[in-house]
């Protein structure tokens, strides 16, 4: 902000504003993170107290580790994850290209109707899926979840993404025309360097839900072999007994895959988010 | 080689008619200029001869091959765009030279045309830097380079001086116009300003609603206009229309002068009239006057003049260099 609008009060006050919001979004996360490194007492004893040297425990991490089967889910959740996001954004980005690029009968209606899954969501449709599933001998695959989850993804892809082709130059695309470049080379090398903070936006947006899906693993893949993170920290909820160490501990761990993938996302993000806006 | 012919061109969006039958004849070596007012066709022409859009019907032939159906890259042309569109992550020596290569051009020539096309647009210093780190003229530069290295039958460019600012349009005007004479290429040009159309161009395509109002060389459209579209299109300030009948003449629709043909007088003439505003711009001084025989008047005069707001003058044509058009607008030879 310049200086010339900027008074102390107006300042004062936005930043109250965004500490207050950040608090509140971080407060979680923190409590998870340190209770998981306490003892069961000490966690419903005082839960807001940071880890004291006698009430500091790692006997949750050491469950979660030692139960063996924790790197397999995590290497499922990541397989699931990574490949959706990969093929949403080939997919959502192609056919953006094409609705923004060709003129064609039906164009907009086409539009639409990509979009329309971002108004329904996928889970009514589950009960058809898994017959579909079944059919197709998918049941407890990560193919099944990669499918769902792709689906889910492309509607909301397809719709951020056209709007930013829409934006690229129409020159630019025409001089490549004229240097020869095929309508592959031109969106794959002139096209998608350019909306790259959109691809990042859309990786972010796609990434958590299918990360946190609970559902889908549940019911398409909760073989052992196939389970994700989100699924597998569940055995440690019971109906009765429940192992607070241990789902804490799962839990701060299964954030660090996404941390790191949304760090590496997060500086194209905040561009797309921004571009629309500012320009 | 570098002819091109359009026969009876049409395009259409739907039921819009952008452009209702080109025919034209541009020869090997010519500067051609289409000028219009936006909305004419003339940047579709542009990208009908291209291959960037398909003609709803007629014929394109580039050196008497028919090219309707031949993809923009075979086509032999080269264009410049307004917008420069450089590909912002290859360098300039890549932005240059990547048609080539696309047409699987051997290495060292790339590196020949690309370092003598550079060296015609003084831009050696800048072949590593990427597009976002040169000026607007620079970057223009590097577009007409990239047209340039491909040794196109047809140069086209799209309004190629429109994103500059004033003193650096005249500079790459001046660029332009060597680039012609150096190459002795046929170029195709289009723009809606009409001193870049009068300064460049061998051969005018003036174009209105669709249709090629007149085709000629600048002092041709300059002197006989064909009719009153053209008459007011070219030329700066435009020129006066006067409705004959107020005369009292009947041996026209239309009267027509330019404002650099008539003379004011503070005691006679042909016109009375009161100034309206004047502008001095030093070289010249414009005076617009209204008068009741003939409506507003524009009238240009050499040199300083002192003149004011109010004044009551006398405006007279010069005889030989009236024009008279028809209840059709058409001129009358």
């Amino acid at each position: 902000m310049s200086k010339a609008r900027a008074s102390l009060s107006r300042t004062a006050l936005v930043h109250a504003a965004l500490i207050a919001y950040t608090l509140v979004a971080v407060f979680p996360v923190f409590l998870t993170i340190i209770n998981s490194f306490k003892n069961r007492n000490a966690i419903f004893r005082n839960p807001m107290q940071l880890p004291t040297p006698s009430t500091f425990d790692l006997v949750g991490y050491q469950t979660v580790l030692g139960q063996g089967d924790f790197a397999v889910y995590f290497q499922n959740s990541l397989i699931v994850t990574v490949v959706s996001i990969a093929l949403v954004l080939l997919f959502g980005a192609m056919a953006a290209f094409a609705l923004s690029e060709y003129r064609f009968r039906g164009n907009t209606l086409m539009g639409l109707y990509l979009a329309l899954g971002i108004m329904i969501p996928i889970r009514l449709g589950t009960v058809a899926i898994l017959q579909g599933m079944v059919a197709t001998g998918l049941v407890n695959t990560l193919t099944a979840l990669i499918l769902v989850y792709t689906a889910q993804g492309l509607p909301l892809a397809v719709f951020i993404l056209s709007e930013f082709m829409r934006t690229v130059s129409d020159d630019l695309k025409n001089a490549g025309r004229i240097d020869g470049l095929s309508e592959y080379a031109i969106f794959f090398r002139l096209v998608l360097p350019l909306v790259r903070p959109a691809m990042a936006t859309v990786a972010v947006f796609t990434m958590i839900p299918i990360w946190n899906d609970l559902w889908f693993p549940l019911i398409l893949a909760p073989s052992e072999a196939t389970k994700t993170v989100t699924l597998g920290s569940q055995i440690f909820i019971g109906q009765f007994v429940t192992n607070w160490n241990a789902v804490l501990a799962a839990l701060s761990l299964a954030i660090l895959p996404v941390l790191v993938l949304y760090l590496a996302f997060s500086r194209q993000l905040i561009r797309g988010i921004t571009s629309g806006a500012v320009k | 080689m570098g002819s091109l012919q359009l026969k009876s061109v049409r395009k259409s969006f739907g039921p819009v008619d952008v452009l209702k039958g080109i025919d034209l004849d541009v020869k090997d070596g010519e500067f051609v200029i289409f000028v219009g007012p936006s909305g004419c066709g003339k940047s579709t022409l542009l990208r009908i001869i291209a291959g960037l859009e398909d003609a709803t019907s007629g014929n394109i032939l580039i050196d008497g091959a028919e090219v309707s159906a031949v993809p923009p890259a075979k086509r032999g042309i080269a264009m410049v765009f307004q917008s420069y569109a450089l590909y912002p992550h290859l360098s300039v020596k890549d932005n240059m030279g990547l048609g080539l290569k696309q047409a699987g051009t051997p290495k060292a020539q790339i590196e020949e045309r690309t370092k003598k096309a550079s060296a015609m647009l003084s831009l050696e210093k800048y072949l590593d830097r990427r597009p976002a780190e040169l000026s607007g003229g620079q970057r223009q530069r590097v577009a007409i380079g990239r047209a340039i290295v491909r040794e196109p039958k047809l140069f086209l460019f799209d309004e190629p001086l429109s994103n500059l600012d004033a003193a650096l349009r005249v500079n790459t005007r001046l660029e332009i116009a060597r680039l012609h004479r150096e190459l002795k290429a046929t170029m195709i040009y289009v723009t809606h300003d009409q001193v870049e159309a009068m300064t460049l161009a061998d051969k005018i395509v003036v174009l209105d609603g669709g249709v090629i109002q007149q085709v000629g060389s600048p002092m041709e459209l300059y002197n006989r206009p064909a009719n009153l579209f053209v008459a007011g299109f070219i030329g700066s300030p435009a020129m006066n229309f006067i409705d004959a009948a107020r005369l009292g003449r009947s041996d026209a629709a239309t009267i027509g002068i330019r404002p650099e043909h008539m003379s004011l007088s503070r005691e006679a003439g042909e016109w009375r009239g009161t100034i309206v505003h004047v502008e001095h711009l030093g070289a010249d001084t414009i005076v617009y006057l209204d008068s009741e025989k003939t409506g507003l008047l524009t009238a240009r005069l050499f040199g300083e003049h002192h003149y004011e707001a109010d004044e009551i003058v006398y405006a007279t044509p010069n005889s030989g260099q009236l024009h008279r058009f028809n209840a059709n607008g058409e001129a009358i030879l």
